[in-house]
């Protein structure tokens, strides 16, 4: 194999998995770290830099982090990475003083901010400190979007997101409550100089079964929780039916145990191991008794007299391959099952019933608006997209990216310059080394298992609809999570030229990952390893021959625990832990150099 | 020193022998020795060998004596028996023990300084007595407990690390072992875990003495530019006179060889060493030939490896002094200690 090219910024940050596969590339395991030493304004301010919102993310967040975690291909359970953040969070002082602050002088630019959900409060988050004016449009009188709406009070408290928002908005946001945007061009006659659409996807899919228009005890998920969060709603009946098995479904089904029913069902289409729905919030819902019925197809409401009844469902029994996927399925039998009300999270979409189709922006056949992946500008020059609004419902820490990614545009777009004129990222490295043993980070294995976050109890928590139910991470608990941290920025840097092949780190390594061999094609070359190649997604390092017999140094990056004992048993050098920080650019960075007039939106 | 242990991590790609243990089963206590030591090697090499043979590590009897060699015992087969002699007596406590318990198989770890000055005369009768163990000479040609003075096995112009240069002729303990009717006698090399882990197994199950003298560089005194036995030295001026592959008994046997290139020496369990001579007319049955050749590639400039004489037909210790064949541990009390009309019986005999 060719010599594993580790320039560049790919190789190393693909290493620090959790930051890999974080949308915002949170620089996550240096978080950890400033917690371990109790600098929680550090971690709380580093966290923000890159996910705007970490306390709330800090519990609401979809944490693609944690199934990428290596810790969990070394043992089951990964890194309580989201719950680390919250913690930061919790345990934060006072840091107003250290946030981002608006210039005292603007910079004449004025942009528009559709919707004051987590994409569009990202991108004021960037421009504002650049003396942009942001004038953000909410149709509800409270900002957040679904984070108000769609997520529920006990596992959100609207105190986090009022002072997280707020960090935002006292900035200088032109923040306008109750003023629905019900025409785009009526909004491009505004004359801002740049327009950023993210509002959201806000509308339910429906279920159009036998039934569904005789009784209104059948509800759209995202609007009746909605309705829930503005007290709209207060009660439902004993029974309820939650159709669909995704996050909302969860967040559905445990709203209800708190508006007074009693039996609640999430009916679920297919098997446990094709839910959409985070394992977590599975568990959360499972441990409030919530029964979770599985190969149940919706068939027809049952409606007698006016009143909801039930629900026909066909039961379905599945045929699967070696693989796992399903092939085939059939009816076994049809059942009723009797209810009160039935909640219908099956999706959501994005809808812009007040964008005019004659303005220069595309939409494709499904009504989506036609938005480049990188600079997330429409097919209308100055007219942005992010969030659900952009691609579909995704998540928070997507729309906070695309925020960030959407201000950038905006800053380049309002200095006419090319959108693609975008920074790379960079990756730095630095030796961990301090002295003769000393490394500059934790690097000892701690062999602890995942700590579980406390819960108020089952009997407390549904007194009101707003008790959180997760209590947060204890000290104690804090100080041996931390530590589970394997540190993956902490890189092993091969220097092939100082090897004199004494196989000493092939010898320490705990896990196996290193070997000296011959150099092949990748399957003879994988088959020389020490350890199995069990996962061929992650990274081979190759070196360059070494100098005593031309073999290589191959890495697998799969288990490596970044324990730095080949660099400590390494006699010249040649491997060395070295802290990597991979250097993610955002609208402040971008070049201020020579102001080109703006060009004029379209 | 190293600041940390080796954690003992269970992944999932650990592999599991026989005995359903991992290799960490076979490790034993954080090496105290310098980075990059060769020795370190040597104890990985052995870890490797234990394991993949299946045996219980509470079956293994680990013995040494003083200098760096003799502290890797410490390192590996943590769940073991052990004893650290004084300096240059590791074979009178091997003798011991193989003697009181013929079924342990006994790994006696020494260096160059421990075995061919202090040692010398005890490394000379354990060969002799063929005494059923191996025993792994780790030769740096330096003692590296005293800061890197040359020892008995420095070749002449060899220099040390200050400039100082060797004039006396080096005592080669595989020329010795040979001379000395010794049944079993290898030379490896640190860096070669390859050519080192199937000699350790074929060691292990050869019943008599089995000497494997290992180059194990000293990374911090006897590894510069004027040093012939530095990692890069070693590696350019070895030759490998026979290759040998260990078949366990429970594996079929191949035939896949060319006639006359392969030999196979069975050993007392039924398992194999597969000889591949390297060099067509080297014949490792042949004592005279094999010193013959040793030496004049020495005088080449060249370091002969691989399992150079092997004999599986010469009587070992216990059979030459018909040792119990039960372990002492395990006789009742009544014939370890048969009374007092026993005795009297006995010392009739000599009057």
């Amino acid at each position: 194999m060719e010599p594993t090219k580790t320039q560049g910024t790919e190789y190393f940050h693909r290493v620090v998995d959790c930051q890999w596969a974080c949308p915002a590339h949170t620089d996550v395991p240096e978080y950890i770290r400033l917690i371990s030493l109790g600098r929680f304004d550090d971690a709380y301010l580093l966290n923000r830099r890159s996910n705007v919102f970490p306390g709330i993310l800090g519990r609401v967040c979809d944490r693609p982090c944690e199934p990428a975690c290596r810790r969990g291909r070394v043992e089951e359970k990964p890194v309580a990475i989201c719950r680390l953040k919250r913690a930061a969070a919790d345990h934060r002082g006072d840091i107003t003083s250290r946030l981002p602050k608006a210039p005292a002088v603007r910079n004449g630019k004025r942009v528009a901010l559709v919707g004051a959900g987590p994409a569009s409060l990202s991108v004021a988050n960037d421009l504002l400190p650049l003396g942009y004016e942001c004038v953000i449009f909410e149709a509800h009188d409270k900002p957040g979007g679904l984070m108000r709406t769609n997520i529920p009070a006990f596992r959100l408290p609207a105190s986090v997101l009022d002072e997280e928002i707020g960090y935002i908005v006292d900035m200088g946001a032109d923040l306008r409550l109750s003023t629905p945007v019900k025409s785009m061009r009526a909004l491009l006659d505004e004359g801002f100089d740049a327009i950023f659409v993210g509002s959201g996807a806000p509308k339910g899919k429906d279920l159009d079964l036998p039934g569904r228009r005789d009784t209104d005890r059948i509800h759209i998920g995202i609007q009746w929780l909605e309705s829930i969060a503005f007290g709209h709603v207060d009660s439902i009946g004993e029974r309820v039916l939650i159709i669909g098995v995704g996050n909302t479904a969860m967040d559905c089904c445990r709203s209800a145990l708190r508006l007074g029913a009693k039996d609640v069902k999430v009916m679920a289409r297919k098997p446990r191991q094709f839910f959409k729905a985070s394992e977590w919030e599975l568990e959360d819902a499972e441990e409030e008794r919530v029964e979770i019925v599985v190969n149940h197809s919706p068939k027809a409401f049952v409606v007698e007299d006016g009143k909801l009844v039930g629900m026909r469902f066909d039961k379905l029994e599945y045929d699967l391959d070696e693989r796992g996927r399903i092939v085939g399925s059939r009816v076994v039998e049809e059942v009723l099952i009797p209810c009160d009300d039935v909640v219908l999270a099956i999706g959501q979409e994005n809808a812009f019933p007040w964008i005019e189709r004659d303005l220069g922006i595309e939409f494709d056949k499904w009504g989506v608006p036609v938005v480049d992946p990188v600079t997330f500008e429409s097919t209308r020059a100055g007219v942005f997209f992010g969030g659900d609004a952009a691609f579909g419902p995704k998540n928070i820490i997507w729309a906070v990216e695309h925020g960030h990614q959407a201000a950038i545009s905006i800053h380049l777009h309002c200095r006419g310059r090319p959108l693609t004129e975008r920074l790379p990222r960079g990756v730095t490295l630095s030796s961990a080394k301090m002295g003769i043993h000393e490394w500059s980070y934790s690097n000892a294995f701690d062999p602890s298992e995942r700590r579980l976050v406390p819960h108020v109890d089952l009997k407390s928590r549904f007194k009101r609809l707003d008790i959180e139910v997760e209590l947060g991470f204890t000290p104690e608990q804090i100080a041996t999570e931390v530590e589970r941290c394997l540190n993956c920025d902490l890189q092993t840097v091969f220097t092939s030229d100082l090897c004199i092949e004494c196989d000493a780190c092939i010898d320490i390594c705990p896990v196996d990952c290193l070997t000296i061999a011959r150099n092949a094609d990748a399957p003879e070359l994988e088959r020389s390893l020490k350890a199995p190649r069990l996962n061929p997604e992650q990274p081979l390092f190759v070196s360059a021959p070494l100098k005593q017999t031309g073999r290589v140094m191959v890495k697998d990056e799969n288990l490596c625990v970044h324990c730095g004992l080949c660099a400590e048993r390494c006699p010249t050098g040649a491997w060395d832990m070295q802290k990597s920080r991979v250097v993610i650019p955002y609208a402040a960075d971008q070049s201020t150099e020579a102001e080109v007039p703006c060009r004029k939106i379209g | 020193m190293t600041s940390i242990a080796k954690p003992k991590i269970l992944h999932k790609g650990l592999r599991r022998n026989g005995l359903g243990l991992t290799m960490r089963d076979y490790e034993g206590g954080m090496s105290t020795l310098c980075a990059g030591c060769g020795h370190d090697s040597v104890t990985a090499a052995i870890v490797q060998a234990f394991f993949e043979l299946d045996i219980p590590p509470h079956r293994a009897a680990k013995v040494s004596g003083i200098g760096c060699s003799s502290k890797t015992p410490a390192y590996f087969l943590g769940a073991s028996h052990g004893f650290n002699a004084v300096h240059g007596r590791m074979p009178s406590i091997a003798t011991g023990a193989s003697a009181a318990n013929r079924e342990l198989y006994i790994i006696g770890v020494s260096g160059d300084g421990d075995s061919l000055s202090i040692g010398l005369g005890q490394f000379a009768h354990a060969v002799r007595r063929n005494l059923n163990m191996l025993y792994i000479i780790e030769n740096n040609g330096v003692y590296g407990l005293t800061k890197g003075q040359f020892s008995a096995s420095a070749d002449i112009g060899a220099k040390a690390k200050k400039g100082e240069e060797n004039r006396q002729p080096p005592i080669d303990p595989v020329q010795m072992a040979l001379a000395l009717g010794g049944t079993f006698v290898a030379r490896s090399f640190s860096g070669d875990k390859e050519q080192l882990v199937p000699l350790i197994k074929a060691g292990l199950l050869h019943k008599g003495f089995a000497l494997i003298d290992v180059l194990s560089p000293c990374v911090t005194f006897n590894d510069h530019e004027a040093s012939t036995k530095s990692y890069a030295y070693t590696r350019t001026h070895r030759s490998t006179a026979v290759e040998a592959d260990f078949v366990p008994a429970r594996a079929a046997i191949q035939t896949s060889y060319a006639e006359g290139e392969i030999v196979d020496v069975e050993l007392h369990d039924g398992s194999r060493v597969r000889l591949r001579k390297v060099s067509k007319d080297y014949d490792p049955g042949n004592r005279g030939a094999a010193l013959d050749y040793i030496r004049s590639r020495h005088r080449a400039g060249e370091i002969v490896t691989g399992l150079l004489y092997i004999d599986e037909s010469e009587p070992h210790f216990h059979v030459m002094n018909g040792t119990t064949q039960t372990p002492l541990a395990s006789l009742s009390y009544e014939s370890l200690c048969p009374g007092s009309a026993a005795l009297e019986a006995l010392q009739r005999r000599f009057r």
